[in-house]
């Protein structure tokens, strides 16, 4: 049964009824990092330095070397990275069990409330009516926040920075713990830095979608683009991050099946 | 007076850019003490401990009594110029390009008679004329004959010109737009008549109202720029490198740890990566380029400027990795110096003491502003000097750096 629909994926992906949708940034050094008050310890952003380039160096070969934070470009968030989820067993990219790292995702349409404004949070209200419209949430579902922000090219309106800091949308608290205890989710997803909203450092407690998430061994995706092109239910993401030592998160590729 | 220099005309892309030939730059070890002196703005000659006979040339031993207790000493420089005249031929192609020349020989105040670079607002001989050490494009110390009293326009003399790094008509790379510093040296380079500032923009998402402000200002250029980026470099050199004349590197992180204060390594590494990986990627992005047009014209390629710290010169515990990433600084600017030695670029260092910006903000007065900073990196370029150690703090550390680094680093590690 099992050998039978891995082999009709081989052809729906063959035949081009499934199709694959890339939910990557590309990582390059002008992409935006998290910013933090410059006395904290910073992440580094991504860069990269020639190791040869067809050159003196080596003269038949291009390479570079690569340097980035955990939390770099499009990220994964294992448990370990909030307080919340430090002694949670398989709570580092290392030991997170692989069969989590493949799952239905349930997009949630914020585009429009986000583009109203930037400090759009998903409520608990908000994620009932959708349900509504296309079904429970299921369990182990990666729920993903489509904003559009990732449509945001520029790095300073990506980032949204002023005087009072980030703005950017993310889940009230109440939501983050609706997905958590009444959905029993996954993960969450989402296009900007940081699963959180940019102002969530004022909600309770700071930072609910990292606190409860992780809190519950649940993982994070950030700036995830192509969010517009997944159905609100039917696609299964893919999402594992580099197999690093004890990691608190890692830049990683997000592939998307889609009916085609 | 001295004829105003006026702006250069465009040049002609069809012809050849012209080398930049460095006049003769040999010199005995001895004469290097006048290079040296030359180097910090002073006139220097040796002066026996002995007899009291101040040199000319430098030597070994006195010319009066053989004592090799020779020490160098400031001169006041003034004198009677005895003869002057205009070289039209010369052996050496430096001299060629540029003929005529000036020369005059002057009869020291102070003993020896000199044969010195003549400025045109002296003389004819036998006139009063005061001698000063300049640094000439071979980066050797020469001594030029000056009025003795200010005239119109004295800076633009065509002979001094060439020992000077005046940013009049000039264009200026300033590498960091977004502090005080960065934004207190565009206005003061373009008040001494800059043509052209480029401002480099690091993180745009991190806005800067001084920045913004400053972008208002006709002359203002700003481009995207951060010393931690390699392709941005490349890039940035890549778009602007073939027109930039003088490059001052402001850019600079600043944290304030010591060794224990800090757990990792994370602060030390990113003052590491703009201090000086930042230094040796402008070089290697920016400085092939303006060694060739090092004498592109009277307005071509003349001074690339390192903003470093008297913490270079002996670490300042309490800011322990910030000075050493400096010291770094120091040191790579030195090599770049050698590099650059033989285009005529100089390198110009600055040591300020504690600026007065947030990341001094416990530290007591005094504290240089970012004005007095920025009018000190101008002098340093219109007087052509290569070590600038501005404000009081800087003074006193150098003074007793100079009198015994062993008991500076004392003082500073007790």
């Amino acid at each position: 049964m099992a050998a039978d629909s891995l082999v009709l994926l081989a052809a729906d992906l063959a035949g081009g009824r499934v199709r694959v949708v890339d939910l990557t940034h590309t990582l390059s050094p002008d992409f935006p990092p998290i910013v933090l008050p410059p006395e904290c310890g910073q992440s580094w952003p991504f860069r990269q330095e020639e190791i040869s380039r067809y050159d003196d160096r080596g003269s038949g070969w291009y390479w570079n070397n690569f340097s980035c934070g955990e939390h770099t470009g499009t990220h994964f968030d294992a448990p370990a990275h909030w307080i919340s989820g430090r002694d949670l067993p398989n709570g580092t990219t290392d030991t997170v069990p692989v069969q989590n790292l493949i799952g239905p995702a349930c997009v949630i349409d914020c585009s429009a409330e986000s583009a109203a404004d930037a400090d759009f949070l998903l409520t608990v209200e908000f994620l009932e009516r959708w349900e509504a419209r296309h079904g429970r949430i299921p369990t182990r579902a990666w729920v993903l926040m489509r904003t559009d922000w990732s449509k945001r090219t520029d790095p300073v309106a990506y980032q949204n920075l002023d005087e009072t800091g980030q703005h950017t949308p993310g889940p009230s608290s109440e939501a983050v713990r609706f997905l958590v205890q009444e959905r029993d989710v996954m993960g969450f997803g989402t296009e900007t830095i940081g699963t959180d909203a940019g102002q969530a450092i004022h909600l309770k407690p700071p930072h609910p979608c990292h606190y409860y998430m992780h809190g519950a061994g649940r993982y994070g995706l950030q700036c995830l683009t192509n969010l517009d092109q997944l159905p609100p239910t039917g696609a299964i993401i893919i999402c594992p991050p580099l197999k690093m030592l004890k990691g608190s998160g890692s830049p990683l590729r997000v592939l998307a099946l889609v009916p085609g | 007076m001295t004829a105003p220099f006026t702006r250069p005309k465009r040049k002609n892309p069809v012809l050849r850019t012209r080398l930049p030939l460095p006049p003769p730059g040999a010199r005995s070890r001895a004469a290097l003490g006048l290079s040296a002196a030359a180097a910090m703005g002073k006139f220097k000659l040796q002066v026996c401990e002995a007899c009291r006979c101040v040199q000319y040339p430098p030597r070994e031993a006195c010319g009066s009594c053989l004592s090799p207790r020779l020490r160098w000493r400031e001169q006041d420089g003034f004198g009677e110029l005895l003869a002057d005249t205009q070289v039209h031929l010369s052996q050496e192609p430096y001299f060629r390009e540029r003929a005529p020349w000036r020369i005059g020989m002057v009869r020291l105040d102070a003993g020896p008679t000199v044969i010195v670079h003549l400025h045109s607002a002296c003389g004819p001989a036998p006139c009063r004329v005061r001698v000063g050490a300049r640094l000439d494009k071979a980066g050797q110390g020469v001594l030029i004959g000056f009025p003795v009293d200010e005239v119109a326009n004295m800076a633009d003399d065509r002979q001094l010109r060439e020992m000077t790094c005046d940013p009049k008509f000039r264009k200026v790379l300033i590498t960091d737009g977004k502090t005080a510093v960065g934004q207190a040296l565009a206005r003061t380079i373009i008040a001494a008549g800059a043509d052209l500032v480029w401002v480099g923009q690091a993180e745009p998402w991190k806005r800067s109202a001084g920045l913004e402000a400053l972008s208002a200002l006709p002359q203002v250029a700003i481009v995207p720029l951060d010393l931690t980026d390699s392709s941005s470099v490349v890039e940035a050199a890549g778009s602007i490198g073939g027109r930039v004349d003088i490059l001052i590197n402001n850019a600079e992180v600043h944290r304030t740890y010591g060794i224990s204060a800090r757990n990792g390594t994370d602060a030390a590494r990113l003052e590491m990566d703009v201090n000086y990986f930042g230094l040796l990627r402008l070089a290697q992005g920016f400085g092939p380029a303006m060694r060739g047009r090092a004498a592109d014209g009277a307005a071509g390629a003349t001074a690339w400027v390192n903003l470093l710290s008297i913490y270079a010169l002996s670490n300042f515990p309490p800011h322990g990795t910030f000075s050493a990433s400096k010291a770094a600084a120091l040191s790579l600017s030195q090599a770049l110096r050698a590099e650059m030695r033989g285009s005529g670029i100089r390198v110009i260092n600055v040591f300020p003491g504690p600026i007065d910006d947030e990341w001094n903000q416990p530290l007591p007065p005094p504290k240089l502003a970012a004005e007095a900073l920025a009018k000190s990196v101008v002098s340093a370029l219109k007087d052509g000097v290569e070590d600038v150690y501005p404000g009081d703090v800087a003074q006193e550390w150098l003074a007793r750096w100079e009198e015994n680094p062993k008991v500076l680093e004392r003082e500073l590690t007790a």
